[in-house]
């Protein structure tokens, strides 16, 4: 690279040397020009010969030695060496912009560990990630990257986990809490048991996803690269028409008069620019996603997210966050802690996520030698002995059958009513929280243009409608069972326009069908679930939907940007073509089109990489 | 049966396409894609003659530009 650019440098200053020189002393400003020429051309020719040996003429070098070869002998001394300083520019620049590229794509996948301090006998030894086994115990210091999945047995720390989710603010890690590979540690040690492979831990599996990421191109990038194949053999093959029709058959004008305009086609017959931009744009915005937590694994998901029009919703786990939490408490005869206090210790004996959640919001253990008796009455509730006194827990099926007189309550969500002593004491509502983000993130959409926004749950109708409506949800379609939603998601797949997408946004569990069914499946917090991964096309690392407004926002301004390209280096292509025949443009404007179209479109592609940040 | 190489000093963008093209035709081949930016080759090929195939598709790579090493990854 450096050396390419000292050769360029020279080659320019002889150039400099050879215009001033031009019109005072002729003879020396041709050296000039043809040392130019060999010490910014001297590879191309040498490509050009060892090609034709090969038997290949369509190759770029080629056509460069031919175009500038052509320009000496027509006379075109000044701009046989331009072609070459100029072509050299554009190498120069194009191989400055790929390795660019390259380089914030290697930053990206920059979570590889490199060891792990394995303890073995109450030693620790450095080993290769790969030779880590489930069950085994890692130590991990701070500033290390956590290598391999696993549960902390001891220690406190804060976890980076932003090359993993794009989210700045550090995670804090507990023992007994689960930690993922490719996150860094920030302060304290940790010691960690192991929990999975490094083949098939996290960091394994999103290196895998990043990497193979440009396997399934985009129907664009289909497009120009067989384009860019019959691209060049028709100009050559116009050049050739250009030199030998008009000159022999309609007998206008002479030979060298088309011959110079033949040599111009030459030179805007490489296809670089088409060729390296639209790729190169998808790349930036695949790249730019991964930095925002958002994976896509392919160039043609993003080109699909950017047609989306509607949004198709699972509400447990996407819009909600999954867990119950106690919503409402209505105490009726006592106070709302008393009522509480009845109600964890009427339920303490039961596991069901109802008495898990009673807990949390009661704060402490519940008191177990307070309990003298307890039974589950299946499908209606609980009946515990708790003080002394009977504490009944469960639907309002438990309440009629005890004969207490209730007062219903119209919340919608999970209602327990609670009795103490055949009286009754009130009702406890408990709900899934929706997600911080998720009210904004259909604002966002709708921004974005989505235009129809669905939500398919599993949930009784009153509590669906309720998120559905708080959040809202255009369509809410409530108890379905996950066979229902693949049936919905084919009647509206049935029933869009052929260039309108379906996004559905699911958690992956129980939902798997449905990821792979729509145009595009997006799988929610990813972390968790291997189903999710395999399912889903695009997967967000961070647990908020409202990742998917920006991940619509990347894809459409990337397609954006391949489209201009195709566009802008089409039209400057075929422009110049057309004035070059017509003899309105020479040689300096072929090279223009040639060099100028490539390092133009390289910079709008390189636009791409660049979004997530003002976000 | 997969396979991923590395295709050391790929520099330019169509030679990366005429690659494809030349090793899409290569026998044994089923499938193969190249990504120009992580320069890595991606291959699906049948498992008889593995070595005839490899040999063909290095040949394929190689024509193109004889300045490319292909590394396993």
């Amino acid at each position: 690279m450096k050396k390419r650019l000292i050769r360029f440098i020279i080659s320019i200053v002889l150039f400099i040397a050879a215009l001033i020189l031009y019109k005072i002393m002729f003879p020396a400003a041709l050296v000039l020009f043809i040392l130019t020429y060999l010490l910014a051309g001297y590879d191309v020719i040498w490509n050009a010969l060892r090609n034709i040996i090969r038997g290949k003429f369509f190759d770029e070098n080629f056509l460069m030695s031919i175009a500038t070869i052509g320009a000496f002998c027509i006379g075109e001394y000044m701009e046989a060496a331009a072609v070459m300083l100029f072509f050299q520019l554009g190498e120069l620049f194009q191989s400055y912009a790929v390795n660019k590229s390259r380089k914030s794509i290697a930053e990206l996948m920059d979570i590889r560990p490199d060891y792990a301090n394995i303890l073995k006998d109450g030693a620790l030894v450095k080993v290769d990630p790969y030779d880590v086994n489930p069950e085994d115990v890692i130590v991990i210091q701070p500033g290390e990257r956590i290598p391999l999945d696993g549960i902390v047995l001891e220690g406190a720390s804060q976890l980076d986990t932003t090359a993993l989710t794009g989210e700045s603010l550090p995670r804090e890690i507990t023992p007994g809490m689960e930690i993922m590979s490719g996150c860094v540690n920030l302060n304290g040690t940790l010691t960690v048991k192991v929990t999975s492979l490094f083949e098939e831990s996290t960091v394994s599996k999103i290196l895998d996803l990043v990497e193979n990421a440009g396997n399934k191109k985009s129907s664009s990038e289909n497009f120009i690269t067989k384009f860019s194949l019959v691209y060049t053999p028709i100009v050559v093959g116009l050049a050739l028409l250009l030199a030998l029709v008009p000159p022999f058959i309609l007998q206008i004008e002479t030979f060298s008069f088309w011959l110079e305009r033949a040599l111009s086609f030459l030179v805007v017959s490489c296809p670089c620019a088409l060729v390296i931009s639209v790729p190169l744009s998808f790349f930036g915005g695949i790249g730019g996603a991964s930095r925002a937590g958002i994976l896509v694994k392919g160039s043609n998901y993003l080109e699909a997210l950017a047609q989306a029009d509607t949004v198709v919703w699972d509400k447990t786990g996407t819009l909600t966050e999954g867990s119950f939490k106690v919503d409402k408490i209505f105490p009726a005869s006592c106070s709302e802690t008393t009522l509480l206090d009845f109600t964890v210790h009427g339920e303490a004996h039961s596991s069901h996520p109802i008495s898990l959640s009673l807990q949390k919001a009661y704060g402490k253990e519940p008191d177990l030698s307070r309990i003298s008796s307890s039974e589950v009455i299946s499908g209606f509730g609980v009946r515990a002995i708790v003080d002394g006194k009977e504490v009944l827990v469960g639907s309002e099926k438990l309440m009629k059958e005890n004969d207490i007189s209730y007062s219903p309550c119209d919340e919608a969500g999970t209602l327990c009513y609670v009795a103490v002593d055949k009286t009754y004491a009130g009702c406890i509502v408990i709900n899934d929280r929706i997600k911080k983000d998720a009210p904004e993130s259909i604002s966002k959409l709708r921004k974005a243009g989505i235009s129809k926004n669905i939500m398919l749950t599993g949930d009784i109708n009153a509590v669906g409608q309720k998120v559905g409506k708080e959040l809202g949800m255009d369509e809410i379609h409530t108890e379905l069972l996950p066979h229902h939603k693949v049936e919905k998601v084919e009647a509206l797949l049935a029933n869009r326009s052929k260039s309108r997408k379906l996004v559905f946004v699911g958690d992956g569990i129980n939902d798997a069908p449905v990821l792979a069914r729509a145009d595009i499946g997006v799988a929610m917090g990813g972390l968790g679930s291997d189903v999710a991964i395999e399912a889903a096309d695009v997967v967000i690392m961070t647990d908020e939907p409202s990742k998917l407004a920006t991940a619509i926002r990347i894809a459409r301004k990337t397609h954006l940007i391949a489209r201009q390209n195709i566009i802008f280096a089409l039209l400057i292509k075929i422009g110049i073509l057309i004035l070059i025949a017509l003899g309105f443009a020479n040689m300096w404007a072929a090279v223009f089109a040639d060099v100028g179209v490539c390092v133009l479109a390289i910079l709008n592609a390189m636009r791409a990489l660049k979004i997530s940040r003002n976000n | 049966m997969k396979r991923n190489y590395r295709i050391d000093g790929l520099d330019c963008a169509h030679c990366a396409a005429k690659m494809e093209k030349n090793v899409s035709k290569v026998k044994g081949v089923k499938e193969v894609s190249i990504n120009f930016l992580t320069t890595k080759m991606m291959l699906d090929l049948e498992e008889d003659d593995l070595d005839a195939t490899i040999a063909g598709i290095e040949k394929a790579v190689k024509d193109v530009d004889p300045r490319v090493t292909l590394k396993r990854a």
